[in-house]
């Protein structure tokens, strides 16, 4: 019984507040009246409305919390955890054939392009914040440094795509050891506010520095990527896909191949990373964000540890770049500003940090499903709003958050759960 | 044989001096241990001697292999287990909890296998020496294991022991390094007399396996009864020196922890220790 009135008190609370934050909001409305005066007009009812829903749901949230104790979120874990091994082959697969289905729209292709990319974006983060447990806010200043560094290169030198990647990974990842070097003795949140600023600081040098970078107007001319030297042109002709293989041009042909080519980068970059994670370098991460004192007792070097984290996570931001750079064909600082860090930063939370098929399943649900809904117009950010909300009090570590063990003795796989691994705070 | 020697060692925080020119030394095969009552200062020579704290003044050198000397006040923190081969524990458990018993072991050899995956890319790739590297990995951690009676929970999370099996892990993790020189800190801090028993065989069985042992202790009867050495602080200094039979009937050492002198003594040093 005092359970339910120490709910209805705390729904209370939320009551008032949703009052406070509603009522200038919903409450007051600006109107004309038929003179062309500007008036106020009031909503009572919409106003009582809102608070009302606010009342009844945390309510609701409340007493189905205290009913059914963790029973969902553990279940739906274990759940996950199970069907994961059916899951991630069951998404690869599908990932693989999904430009091929016939009668697919070229729009659906174009937002596979964009999930790829982020699902990469998410990957090599979740190296630096999931694995090694650095929080870092700028990591789209690597994701700059590819994109400039191949729209500069391609244009100046007029190398192509593939012999830019790599250049463009390497850069991204001397800014990465650039950018480590600094902050090695900063921890938690001042990590995240160094490196927020130096993520500014990238798009504000871009901005700026208008004899290389064009400032604000940004870089056009880079060359697309080729598949062995085959172009994807609507033209037709010798030395084109098309006209080699003898078929009719069509822009599904050149979207499906920026879908594979992004794909393969996205597998190769999970594929390292799950390698990694078996090594020595990739325990040296996860047991830093678990203790780093400890890690420094038992002679493994901190400051190299952390310093290849960051390198390898912006290596992977830099081919993530370089894509980007190559698909858009134009790029401008306008693209990277800091809420691509904070979109990237959000999938890998959301996902559940250090998971890999975690940060797949929150880049469908960060990117796709604001895409999907946008039938909803207005209330699309509400809704998706409203979504992340509850998905964070579903799951308050992410999708999948238990952590599989990277060598094993026995034979049973075993997942160890949320609570027991560190969040990171080096 | 003398396996590390601490010559005037002085730790001063500002104004405090934690630590006050102590000089002792540690014998090859022994078990020495240092006692003293609380903020003697004994935590703060631990973290000198194993690199987290640059002493002020003094030298320790450590003699990992016959004839090899190793000055361990001029290595940075991470170096001295590599090349100084001292190995710690902590007073309050320091273990990846995250991990799972074996991880942390397999961690603990981070050198030994980093070495093997030449620079990270043999590794990645599966090919090279790695994989006979790993396996010579996962048999020390494995023979760690069933000394610590923790062979059945290799694959649980190590932040779900029960506290007495997080303490043997935490040696088990440290004895992976390979040491010449395990400094254990307050190992029985926390066990039932039970597993204090059981320590105090592992730590005998460690000891005859060559590796010489270094602990900070409160519970006397684990010092006496497996040390060979003992040396004593107080506020920062030596008072005493020597076998556990001598140490029990020095009168410095009996004042010492009951307390008495302290106040009517005006040029003792008032040294708290940090840590």
């Amino acid at each position: 019984m005092s359970n339910l009135l120490e709910d209805l008190k705390d729904s209370a609370a939320a009551a008032f507040f949703a009052l406070l934050i509603f009522g200038p909001f919903i409450g007051l409305r600006l109107s004309d009246n038929d003179a062309g005066n500007l008036g106020i007009a009031t909503r009572p009812e919409a106003l009582a409305l809102a608070v009302i829903a606010v009342f009844a749901a945390r309510l609701l949230i409340l007493t189905w919390g205290r009913h059914r104790p963790a029973k969902i979120a553990t279940g739906l874990g274990a759940q996950v955890q199970k069907t994961g091994k059916f899951i991630a082959p069951a998404l690869l697969v599908f990932a693989v054939v999904m430009p091929l289905l016939p009668g697919l729209p070229n729009a659906y292709i174009d937002l596979g392009v964009l999930i790829m990319t982020y699902v990469m974006l998410g990957w090599g983060l979740n190296i630096v914040v999931g694995l090694a447990g650095l929080l870092d806010l700028g990591y789209v200043a690597f994701y700059a440094v590819g994109a400039y560094s191949f729209a500069l290169i391609s244009t100046t030198f007029g190398l192509g795509f593939w012999e830019c990647l790599p250049i463009a990974g390497i850069l991204a990842a001397f800014w990465g050891m650039c950018l480590g070097f600094p902050v090695l003795r900063l921890r938690g949140d001042y990590l995240a506010i160094v490196t927020l600023a130096f993520g500014e600081i990238i798009r504000l040098v871009i901005t700026n520095w208008v004899s290389l970078t064009g400032g604000p107007n940004g870089l056009l001319g880079m060359p697309e990527p080729t598949l062995f030297g085959l172009r994807f042109s609507m033209a037709g002709g010798p030395g084109t896909f098309a006209g080699f293989f003898g078929i009719t041009p069509a822009p599904w042909q050149r979207d499906a191949f920026l879908y594979y080519v992004i794909l393969g980068l996205a597998l190769l970059t999970n594929w390292v990373t799950l390698r990694l994670r078996k090594q020595p370098l990739g325990r040296a991460w996860e047991a830093l964000r678990e203790d780093e004192i400890a890690c420094r007792s038992l002679g493994i070097n901190v400051r190299n540890t952390k310093l290849t984290a960051f390198a390898i996570g912006a290596f992977f931001g830099g081919f993530a770049g370089c894509f980007f750079s190559a698909r858009q064909g134009f790029i401008s600082p306008d693209s990277f500003t800091f809420i691509e860090s904070a979109t990237v930063l959000a999938i890998v939370v959301l996902g559940g940090a250090g998971s890999q098929l975690g940060v797949v399943l929150a880049a469908c649900v960060m990117i796709g499903v604001p895409q999907m809904l946008q039938s909803l117009q207005i209330y699309r950010m509400l809704i998706f709003g409203i979504a992340l909300v509850l998905i964070m009090i579903v799951r308050p570590r992410g999708f999948i958050s238990t952590r599989r063990p990277t060598v094993l003795l026995g034979k049973k796989p075993v997942a160890i759960g949320a609570e027991l691994r560190a969040e990171g705070r080096g | 044989m003398t396996i590390l020697a601490v010559t005037d060692l002085t730790m001063r925080f500002g104004g405090l001096t934690a630590v006050n020119n102590v000089s002792f030394s540690a014998e090859r095969g022994h078990i020495t241990a240092v006692i003293g009552p609380n903020g003697a200062g004994k935590t703060t020579l631990f973290n000198c001697i194993t690199g987290f704290y640059k002493p002020t003044v003094g030298s320790i050198v450590v003699c990992p292999q016959v004839g090899k000397i190793v000055q361990l006040e001029k290595l940075p923190g991470h170096a001295i287990a590599r090349k100084g081969k001292v190995a710690r524990t902590f007073q309050n458990i320091r273990l990846f909890g995250g991990m799972t018993v074996l991880e942390n072991l397999m961690v603990a050899q981070h050198n030994a296998l980093q070495a093997a995956t030449g620079f990270g890319v043999l590794g990645v790739l599966g090919i090279g020496r790695y994989r006979a590297a790993e396996r010579r990995a996962l048999d020390l951690a494995k023979h760690w294991l069933e000394q610590t009676d923790l062979l059945d929970r290799a694959d649980h999370a190590a932040g779900a022991l029960p506290y007495g099996a997080q303490r043997r892990l935490e040696i088990a993790r440290a004895m992976c390094t390979e040491p010449a020189l395990l400094c254990l800190d307050e190992p029985a801090a926390g066990l039932n007399p039970r597993e204090s028993a059981g320590l105090n065989e592992l730590l005998l069985k460690i000891r005859d396996g060559g590796c010489s042992l270094l602990l900070i202790e409160h519970d006397m009867g684990v010092v006496m009864k497996i040390s060979d050495h003992i040396v004593v602080l107080d506020h920062g200094k030596k008072i005493a020196d020597g076998s556990p039979l001598e140490i029990r009937s020095d009168p410095a050492v009996i004042a010492a922890y009951l307390g008495e002198g302290d106040e009517d003594d005006p040029d003792a040093p008032v040294a708290e220790s940090v840590a």
